[in-house]
């Protein structure tokens, strides 16, 4: 074996407290968000049920993720035998609309045709009426969980899209966003009065109301007919600013359908929350509502008031890279210096999308792809950062370094509500706001002998 | 919608049909299985050695949906609870990463300086044709501490597959070094986790009737504690479906007996104490386990009789990981005045369900390796208070307005031990009689229907009067 160093360069080999999922992982929260829809995995059992115990921690909802249950001499002779029960079995227990099957490394390596697979199970079997069973390509060893979920999207978008004559409805694709999240970009588009398509939408699937029914699909998600329709939209917003724009469910539509694609960052600051807004006017010709003005106002109005506890602090932000570039934007806009923007993602795009997001602090950002936990924590206490912004995986770092973590995104695993958090628009960075705030104020709190009531 | 075609046989209902339950098979394509694989099994046993690095070879998401997953607490370093992964990409998977699993080893051990390593092989290293185990030699070689590989591949089997393959790496500790200052009075701890530190309440307890407890081979472990683990006179083994494999190879190879134990509840947690010391056929260990034994209930006895009484009568169902697990719980339950009207397992064999049939009522529902569907439509049938299983299982009880115990590795609290029972009890009440529930709408709308029924007739006779028994009809799908 050649000498590790050079096949190292000085970087570690090791991936210690991964700063990132599987791919796989985003594929099934996709699906999720779609009505009627089940995922499946092509691939060992264990894979569906650590997703789903994953997951589930984090939603606290029910979430089934079917198998195809590989087993020794799936993995010899091929799967086709294991999806046909699979897909019959799912079938026959929740008679799904939809069926996204998303490949797993071990079916990827040894070769799996799924596409023609799905093709010839649907030649064969005898069944009347068929769901919809999509093919999505997610190898962990390709990408992250990020990977997967814009895979799933555009797998769906692919074979579920038709031209038709155009009409007034507006395509949205948030990306991995929060199910507060939906419903708040939901009740603006409500506003605008227009039709839209937002894919994915689990929302209520993944956040939903206590149940007086059983249901074995939670209600809710994207309906298909809406998808269906996604090829005469006059326009489709996307979210995410290092997609590779080619690759994404809004290029392939702009691609076949000639639907325009607008991809912009995640609307999180006043300036990605305007820029978000001024999209919207763009498509519909309409202005921004009243009620999202004085939204607008009242965030600035916040911003003042909480200039001085945060001025100049340091702040590492890690996650998915749109999510921290949207925070690195307006982390700028209130005077936090993001030092480190850092992501297990490897895009090629994260730096270029903190310049487009924080410009005026774009050079004092150190921005770091393909990270890890451990390098994080070295990086954290290097950088004598005052504050974590990430998911809950960070919370180590917090408690050794004892400075504070404000929890966003995906996983929160420790705290209560993770699938409540708002993250976007004027209205959840002004709950982003006051939580940053408030936890730069409790540390000082706690660390100040006087042990002040007003602060 | 019916119970799938090919699982029939995997569920039974205690007195409504012939018994021949099917089990110890691969879980059934597209069922939703709550199991997980191969992998999960090693990880599980291997999880608690706090003083070795364990390198999970393969993409990132073993190791990523791993990481500090169980609450095995260590007394001392905390290795077990970093995810190491050598996160393979696609030239790697082109190309083969042995080259990269060894400096990934190297470069671990150099950081850390482990007692030891355990590399476990995830489901594409088989297909790749990594020589794992050559490279553990090397690097064993190299840094002069063991370097073990587990093949772990996920799709190699169930569960148990890798309860066997952990067990095979932990045996290959074992034997290398001379034992002496053993007490004739030794045992070794094994399917013990330590979650929450209970194995530090159940070493206590052996350790104050005189025994002296040479290893916990599952529990706050150090390798050096499992390498001396042959000396011990006898192996005590929990979760039997984990460890057994490993207390067969310590009798084949040492001589050393072992027994099968439950620390879950009073009458199970009693006869652990005592079947050893029968083992041991000491007077003094024996009068000093009635001694602890009963200053330990004398204690929370009181306690548990308060909860007795506002537990009686309610309806529990229980799913967990291994079928050994399920006998404790059942009894625990009885004690607390509840009745088990479901129980099923991931892992059980025909054996464990055979015991379990006998120590259930009739009309309970036995089943194995289900799935969210079938748990649901049990927790309607049977009418459920509370349900008893892991985080997967949860979300399926608070959908329907049922109460909850997290009897999993996240627990937080002891649930083993005499204070683990009073625990366990508390965790049950706080559950099943929060004011909550009053606001669920499926639980008024099947109150209601509860009511409507005895209007009529014994609102349970429905369900067991059916001739065809359970009537695997979901009623509302």
């Amino acid at each position: 074996m050649a000498n590790c160093d050079e096949a190292l360069k000085n970087a570690s080999v090791v991936t210690t407290n991964a700063c990132k999922l599987c791919t796989p992982l985003g594929a099934c929260i996709a699906i999720r968000g779609i009505e009627g829809a089940m995922p499946m995995l092509h691939g060992s059992q264990g894979c569906a049920t650590y997703m789903r115990r994953y997951v589930i921690s984090h939603f606290r909802e029910p979430i089934d993720i079917a198998s195809s249950n590989f087993t020794e001499n799936t993995t010899i002779f091929g799967g086709k035998g294991n999806l046909a029960t699979g897909l019959n079995n799912v079938i026959a227990q929740y008679n799904p609309d939809l069926i996204g099957v998303a490949t797993t490394c071990l079916s990827e390596t040894i070769g799996e045709d799924l596409p023609s697979l799905i093709k010839q199970y649907q030649t064969e079997t005898e069944a009347q009426k068929q769901p919809f069973i999509i093919p999505i390509s997610t190898p962990s060893y390709r990408g992250t969980h990020i990977n997967g979920f814009q895979t799933a999207v555009r797998a769906v978008v692919a074979g579920l899209a038709k031209e038709d004559l155009p009409q007034k409805q507006l395509n949205i694709l948030p990306g991995l966003v929060s199910p507060a999240d939906i419903y708040y970009i939901k009740e603006i588009l409500a506003e605008y009065g227009l039709k839209y398509a937002l894919l994915p939408d689990y929302s209520e699937t993944l956040d939903g109301p206590t149940w007086d029914e059983y249901q074995s699909i939670p209600a809710g998600g994207t309906p298909i007919a809406a998808i269906q329709s996604m090829g005469s939209a006059v326009g489709t917003l996307e979210f995410g600013r290092t997609l590779d724009s080619g690759q994404t469910a809004g290029g392939l539509l702009q691609e076949r359908f000639k639907v325009p694609n607008y991809l912009l960052g995640m609307p999180i600051g006043v300036r990605g929350t305007d820029q978000f807004f001024e999209v919207l006017k763009t498509i519909t010709r309409q202005d921004m509502p009243n009620k999202y003005r004085y939204e607008r106002g009242r965030l600035i109005d916040a911003y003042i008031d909480g200039h001085k506890y945060v001025f100049e602090k340091k702040a590492v932000v890690y996650g998915e890279e749109d999510l921290v570039a949207g925070l690195a934007g307006f982390l700028a806009e209130v005077g936090i210096i993001p030092v480190l923007c850092a992501s297990g993602g490897k895009s090629g795009r994260l730096s270029q999308a903190i310049r487009e997001a924080a410009p005026e602090i774009a050079d004092q950002v150190m921005v770091q792809e393909g990270i890890d936990f451990m390098e994080i924590a070295e990086e954290t206490e290097r950088l004598g950062a005052d504050l974590l912004i990430g998911n809950s995986k960070g919370y180590q770092i917090a408690r050794s370094l004892k400075i504070p973590l404000i929890r966003v995104g995906f996983p929160i695993h420790d705290r209560f509500g993770g699938q409540r958090l708002l993250h976007l628009g004027y209205r959840g960075t002004g709950e982003l706001f006051d939580r940053i705030v408030n936890a730069i104020l409790a540390h000082r709190q706690e660390a100040s002998p006087v042990g002040y009531s007003y602060l | 919608m019916a119970i799938l075609e090919q699982r029939q046989k995997q569920v039974y209902t205690k007195g409504q049909s012939v018994f021949e339950m099917e089990c110890n098979k691969p879980s059934l394509a597209g069922s939703v299985s709550q199991r997980a694989c191969v992998f999960c099994g090693s990880r599980v046993v291997l999880y608690p050695i706090a003083d070795a690095v364990h390198l999970v070879h393969g993409p990132i998401g073993c190791a990523a949906y791993t990481w500090d997953i169980r609450g095995a607490l260590s007394s001392g370093p905390e290795l077990h609870r970093l995810s190491f992964s050598t996160d393979l990409q696609e030239l790697d998977v082109i190309n083969g990463g042995e080259q990269k699993l060894y400096c990934a080893l190297s470069e671990l051990i150099d950081r850390y300086h482990p007692n030891a390593a355990f590399v476990y092989s995830t489901c594409i290293i088989g297909v790749i044709g990594d020589d794992v185990a050559a490279v553990c030699k090397k690097v064993s070689l190299e840094k002069g501490i063991p370097v073990l590989p587990v093949d772990s591949e996920g799709f190699k089997g169930t569960k148990k597959d890798g309860y066997r393959a952990a067990c095979s790496a932990l045996f290959k500790l074992t034997g290398q070094i001379p034992v002496d200052n053993m007490s004739q009075y030794s045992m070794n701890i094994m399917g013990e986790f330590n979650i929450a530190g209970e194995t530090w309440l159940i070493r206590s307890y052996y350790e104050n009737m005189g025994i002296q407890v040479v290893s916990c081979l599952t529990g706050d472990t150090r390798i050096d504690d499992i390498q001396r683990s042959h000396g011990a006179a006898l192996n005590v083994v929990q979760c039997s479906g984990s460890m057994v494999y490993l207390a067969k190879m310590f009798e084949e190879h040492y001589g050393t007996p072992y027994l099968r134990v439950a620390y879950f509840g009073i009458e199970d947690m009693s006869e652990a104490l005592y079947s050893v010391a029968k083992f041991f056929k000491d007077p003094e260990i024996m009068r000093r386990a009635r001694e602890l034994v009963r200053e330990e209930v004398e204690v929370i006895y009181p306690k548990l009789l308060e909860y007795q009484q506002k537990l009686t009568g309610k309806r529990a169902a229980v799913y967990v990981g291994g079928a050994f697990k399920a006998f404790a719980l059942v009894r625990a339950l009885r004690l607390l005045g509840m009745k088990v009207v479901m129980v099923g397992s991931q892992t059980g064999n025909k054996d464990d369900y055979q015991q379990l049939r006998n120590i259930c009522d009739e009309g309970t529902i036995i089943v194995d390796d289900s799935n969210p569907l079938e748990l649901s439509a049990f927790l309607r049938e049977q009418e459920v208070d509370l349900f008893i299983g892991g985080v997967k299982e949860r979300p399926l009880a608070y959908k329907l307005g049922i109460g909850f115990c997290d009897h999993n590795h996240e627990r937080k609290k002891p649930l083993a031990g005499f204070a683990g029972m009073l625990n366990f009890a508390a965790e049950i009440y706080s559950s099943v009689h929060s004011p909550v529930w009053r606001l669920s709408p499926y639980r008024q709308k099947s109150n209601q229907d509860a009511a409507d029924k005895t209007d009529f007739q014994d609102s349970k006779a429905c369900v067991f009067d059916s001739p065809t028994g359970f009537s695997r009809v979901y009623k509302n799908a």
